[in-house]
């Protein structure tokens, strides 16, 4: 069974519908690239995956468990939402890093918090503590900066910050790592960097869900290609058949753009 | 040289009435205008509303106006009496009167009112991507709030902060229009009974040397979260 399942996706903001209706699912392990132009969708697809924005219709399971049911929002309570968006982390275009932590406080934050919410005695939370420095320090060493661990975000480069976000999303283990156009706001030449680490995660067979606008890295990245045009799934399939045959006159305008453009 | 030195004794005791007016409105105008300005922005009309007509008032009125309010007011219309503190401990008695009372709570919802302003733009200049990035972890609202949001509004604000709190410092002289005793008071004292108008820039040499550690002290806390930028 599918790790992720998204049945009939709708979301409107005022009059215009951004989501028209998505269907996908993903396996475990697999990677997925969503592309298409500005203002199809993509980022909102995203976005109602992490329940930053609330879709109109539709459902969302991973597992086989519903998570969102667009049909009884209303009996969610905060608290659920919190526990069902876990399976999701997400890394963002603007990286989003807690300026005032440093790197590795970054990380564990998060991860610290969530103690609060069990009851442990002072030497089970002393050693879950332990474990969550741990793991963290691990996780620097996966993005490479544990020779930043504490540094503050402002003195690192973008593509460093967008490494630490990675970090960070990776501490709370979630089932799907979301990716938001992650180097859409990095110089050229630290793409590669952030790049080369989603790369990695792929080989350790993390399920992941990336908007990108590097055509070149979603063709060898993914093992399966979304195209979004105007609020739907234009076009679906392995790398190959997208890039190499697409079906879809839209595909294949989008493709010859993005190709021109490099 | 001896009246001097009595003139300055007399006047410290007067500043520190003034200091405790100051600290106290503190105490309580900053949590106060915190909450103010939680309701301000909240969607909820029936509180958003009522506390902006609160703000517009307590910023649209002179300050003085509403110390006289508060103090004469509540006896006038029969409602209440501002309580006479009666510990036996007659300093802290005669301090803490009737009527420094009633210029506290003035103080205290007027300076929360500007304090609420500042608040709101600060919470507000902190990129939505702060709390998405809190929310995406798991985060309540209050651990977004007291984790992440407040200490980049705290660095926000230290400037327009440091404002007003100097202003306040020098608006304590406002409370001697109902009779508290403070600085301004005490230096009034020296020209009405003993003819003598020099102490009265004595007391603003008192001010001046208090709004100058005031500006050390902001400028440290300025200094002390300069290492990260948001």
């Amino acid at each position: 069974m599918a790790l992720l399942e998204v049945k009939n996706i709708r979301k409107s903001f005022g009059k215009s519908e951004v989501l028209k209706g998505i269907d996908f699912s993903l396996d475990k392990g697999k990677v997925l690239s969503i592309i298409g132009s500005s203002g199809s969708g993509k980022t909102t697809l995203l976005r109602c995956l992490n329940f930053l924005e609330t879709p109109n219709e539709g459902t969302i399971s991973v597992d086989g468990n519903i998570i969102f049911n667009a049909e009884d929002t209303h009996r969610m309570s905060d608290d659920e939402i919190r526990k069902n968006r876990l399976h999701f982390g997400l890394v963002f275009q603007q990286f989003n890093l807690f300026p005032q932590y440093t790197v590795l406080d970054n990380i564990t934050l998060a991860p610290k918090l969530r103690l609060n919410e069990e009851k442990l005695t002072k030497d089970e939370k002393k050693h879950r503590i332990d474990c969550i420095t741990e793991n963290a320090w691990e996780l620097l060493k996966k993005v490479g900066l544990t020779e930043k661990s504490g540094h503050y975000p402002c003195q690192l480069s973008g593509g460093q910050q967008q490494r630490v976000a990675i970090a960070r999303a990776l501490a709370l283990t979630p089932d799907i790592l979301c990716f938001d156009e992650p180097t859409s706001a990095l110089d050229p030449e630290l793409t590669g960097e952030v790049l080369s680490v989603i790369r990695d995660l792929k080989s350790s067979d993390s399920t992941m869900i990336i908007v990108t606008h590097e055509m070149d890295f979603a063709r060898h990245v993914s093992d399966e290609i979304i195209f979004m045009a105007n609020g739907i799934i234009e076009e679906q399939g392995t790398p190959e058949q997208v890039f190499d045959s697409p079906k879809s006159p839209l595909t294949r305008s989008f493709l010859s753009k993005s190709i021109e453009s490099y | 040289m001896e009246v001097f030195l009595e003139v300055c004794s007399r006047l410290t005791d007067g500043f520190i009435n003034a200091f405790f007016l100051f600290i106290l409105t503190l105490v309580f105008s900053l949590p106060l205008g915190l909450i103010m300005s939680f309701c301000t922005m909240s969607k909820f009309a029936p509180l958003r509303i009522p506390v902006k007509l609160i703000v517009w008032v307590l910023r649209g009125t002179p300050l003085m106006l509403q110390i006289f309010a508060i103090f004469y007011l509540p006896g006038l219309l029969r409602l209440f009496v501002w309580p006479q503190m009666n510990t036996g401990w007659e300093w802290f008695d005669s301090t803490f009167s009737t009527r420094f009372i009633a210029a506290l709570v003035a103080f205290a919802i007027n300076y929360a009112a500007y304090f609420s302003e500042i608040f709101r733009g600060g919470i507000q200049s902190i990129s939505q991507g702060q709390y998405e990035a809190g929310q995406v972890l798991g985060m309540t609202k209050s651990q977004i709030f007291f984790k992440i949001v407040l200490l980049q509004v705290v660095k926000r604000i230290i400037p327009p902060m440091s404002n007003e709190i100097i202003t306040l410092i020098k608006d304590t002289s406002l409370a001697n229009t109902i009779a508290v005793y403070e600085l301004i008071y005490e230096a009034k004292e020296f020209m009405t009974v003993d003819g003598l108008i020099w102490p009265l820039f004595v007391a603003g040499a008192f001010y001046l040397i208090f709004v100058g550690l005031l500006t050390i002290l902001f400028n440290h806390m300025e200094k002390k979260l300069d290492y990260f930028r948001s």
